[in-house]
């Protein structure tokens, strides 16, 4: 069986608003592509792109370059070249502020402090040597600060569910850069056994030169949840490249909130052990005058019945102020029965603010259920901001309303209360301080 | 009681042909209790007016007056404008999106309060102003005129009149492009607002069919930026049957 059903480009109310919607599912013909090539609608100072691969398409060059899955994986430093701005994973990156997370050189031990706290009736954190299995079984470094990070971290944290285990409370690791000027590397190796259920929260605060790998090994019929905070003060730079396999039944709930740090590329990878299982990936972002935050999602469908959904959120204040977010999905031909979604939106607040989108879809098998991306950045604009303050609303409270009900879909989605109240009132900070 | 006094008032808004004059020396006062109609063919600055009241920044005030119980309009920000009990009905009112209408109307009216609403109090007012405009329950849920129907927008503009009790309400266009049944319950609700406060209303429209179920005090004739004729009731009449073709001649439309 298979159907199509494909949108064009679609504009909501707000003439600054574009849409680019697709939705594949099943074999879709060659029209339906260039329905999405048309949907390609880009508007300055916001940027919109769409790529949208389906079989039976004649494998051209670019096609090749735009396979996500054949990127070269290597633990080697030397296999991997120094990004250059023409390569297409670093097209939006500024090099130059992340250049010293491309120097091998050594960790300093301190840059970076760590403490760990594990719920009632975990097993202690234990360590993981380089080659020390399960450590480099998932996560096998696709570019040179992840290579780095990996060949500089002597010992990986390894943090384990136990079989059948369930916590009330959730797996700790507080992160503490302890200067900008100071190169740190970290392993984190998080593990939930066979039907275990496990919540771990990495919070990253202070400031540091870091990369970072995190790798999340998802036994079968288990469900991890992570939520990784970026909370960095505003000189620390940041690459981390979070990779999961996911087992079969499975479920991982993976979190991305990157509010602070300088500049922050945050590349989260998904694939799937087994049949059966779920990966959500939620984002949020909020990026100010001069931040940097960069978020690159891929989600590998390799095995058949798995699904995936992904949905981002950010918004950009100030001068700028920059986001880039990229999804890649690849459903490849073992993968029957995929149902996979991804979603970002951008909500830009103040001029000179840019916010890069792109939903990258390629599909190498007919027999799915569905398949669908959206992506959008809309303004925060005069006329919605007239509208409020004519019922007597303050600009600053009014600004509050909008950008609580667009985040609001995403925070309701962290299990832990405690950190859904900081997030709501970290928000409230990062917009009074730009309204002073 | 509230009282809006405008005087000899200029306005102009910047065009890619370059700086035009809209308003050209209006006059108008309104009392609490008052109903006044403005009518006047399309392009004749009748909406620029409630905007450069209201405060829009696309429209330049060059000269004039415009004050509130005595108070300075021209001085006060937008919200400020609202608190001090100006409100205006948008003939386009714009998408919150992720704001739902219950939190929009919370917001406003803490805003123009000063503080929160009773609990108790405010839903019962919230839901009780709802059904008398005929809104479903749900409504309240919604995010801020997404996806509403035309009439569902002007409703949604009534509803915030009747809570948020404004001393003077300007009602752009409010009966454009409704049909009979939706402009019957805004006109209700209009009424409604009438009988229960002593809101004095600006009436903006093109057209004469809601003075049938909104019965003005006063009738302004606008034509190119200014007042042309002024009069009762019977003058919406005379416009029914003569149109405005009187006022244009000359005027170069």
């Amino acid at each position: 069986m298979s159907t199509t059903d494909m949108k064009g480009p679609e504009s909501t109310g707000d003439a600054a608003v574009n849409e680019a919607v697709g939705h594949a599912a099943g074999a879709a013909p060659v029209a339906a592509q260039t329905t999405v090539d048309e949907a390609d609608v880009p508007a300055a100072p916001e940027l919109e792109e769409e790529n949208l691969s389906l079989p039976g398409q004649e494998t051209s060059a670019a096609h090749a370059a735009l396979n996500r899955g054949a990127r070269k994986r290597s633990f080697e430093v030397s296999d991997h070249e120094v990004p250059k701005s023409h390569v297409e994973e670093w097209r939006f990156t500024p090099l130059r502020r992340f250049a010293p997370l491309f120097q091998d050189v050594a960790t300093d031990d301190s840059a970076v402090e760590y403490q760990v706290e594990v719920p009632e009736g975990a097993s202690e954190p234990g360590t993981l040597a380089i080659g020390q299995a399960p450590r480099g079984t998932v996560l096998v470094p696709e570019d040179i600060a992840s290579a780095i990070a990996s060949a500089r971290s002597e010992q990986a944290l390894h943090l384990t569910a136990a079989k059948n285990g369930a916590y009330d409370a959730p797996f700790r690791i507080d992160i503490a850069g302890r200067g900008a000027d100071r190169r740190g590397n970290g392993h984190i190796v998080l593990e939930t056994e066979e039907s275990s259920s496990a919540i771990f929260v990495l919070n990253h605060t202070g400031s540091a030169q870091y990369a970072q790998n995190v790798e999340m090994i998802i036994g079968d019929n288990s469900t991890m949840t992570v939520i990784s905070l970026h909370d960095w003060d505003d000189d620390a730079i940041h690459i981390a490249t979070h990779h999961a396999r996911v087992g079969r039944d499975a479920k991982l709930k993976h979190v991305a909130v990157t509010l602070g740090g300088s500049a922050v590329r945050f590349n989260a990878i998904g694939e799937y052990g087994g049949p059966g299982g779920e990966i959500e990936k939620l984002g949020l972002y909020f990026s100010d005058e001069d931040q940097f935050f960069e978020n690159r999602l891929f989600v590998d469908h390799s095995a058949p019945h798995c699904t995936s959904n992904v949905a981002y959120k950010g918004a950009l204040q100030g001068k700028k102020a920059r986001s880039v977010w990229v999804g890649d999905v690849l459903i490849r031909k073992e993968a029957e029965g995929t149902n996979t979604y991804e979603l970002n939106r951008n909500l830009v607040l103040t001029e000179g603010a840019r916010a890069d989108s792109v939903p990258n879809l390629e599909i190498e098998t007919g027999e799915i259920e569905g398949a669908g991306h959206a992506a959008a950045t809309g303004r925060f604009d005069d006329e919605q901001l007239f509208y409020l303050r004519a019922r007597g609303i303050s600009e600053l409270e009014a600004r509050r309303l909008v950008v609580r009900g667009f985040f609001a879909e995403i925070i309701q989605q962290i299990d832990v209360p405690e950190i859904r109240e900081r997030l709501s009132a970290s928000i409230e900070d990062e917009l009074a301080r730009s309204m002073n | 009681m509230s009282i809006l006094e405008i005087k000899n008032l200029h306005a102009t808004v910047e065009t890619p042909e370059g700086t035009k004059e809209i308003l050209k020396g209006v006059d108008l006062t309104i009392k609490s209790g008052e109903t006044h109609a403005i009518m006047g063919p399309n392009g004749s600055g009748k909406s620029t007016l409630a905007y450069a009241v209201a405060g829009h920044p696309k429209y330049q005030i060059t000269q004039g007056e415009v004050s509130l119980d005595g108070e300075d309009v021209l001085e006060m920000s937008v919200d400020e404008r609202a608190r001090a009990g100006l409100f205006l009905a948008m003939q386009y009112p714009v998408e919150v999106p992720g704001v739902t209408v219950s939190n929009f109307l919370r917001t406003a009216k803490t805003a123009i309060d000063g503080e929160a609403p009773a609990l108790r109090t405010w839903v019962k007012d919230m839901k009780g102003a709802m059904g008398d405009l005929r809104m479903d329950p749900a409504f309240a849920e919604r995010n801020v005129n997404e996806g509403f129907s035309g009439g569902e927008k002007k409703r949604h503009e009534i509803l915030q009149m009747q809570l948020l009790k404004p001393g003077i309400a300007i009602l752009d266009e409010t009966d454009s492009g409704l049909d009979v049944d939706a402009l019957r319950i805004v006109s209700e609700g209009v009424n409604r607002a009438k009988e229960s406060t002593e809101i004095g209303i600006m009436l903006i429209t093109h057209y004469t069919r809601i003075l049938q179920y909104v019965k003005p005090d006063f009738v302004h004739v606008f034509v190119n930026g200014q007042i042309a004729e002024q009069g009762g009731p019977e003058l919406a009449e005379r416009l029914e049957n003569e149109g405005y073709d009187r006022y244009l001649v000359g005027s170069g439309s």
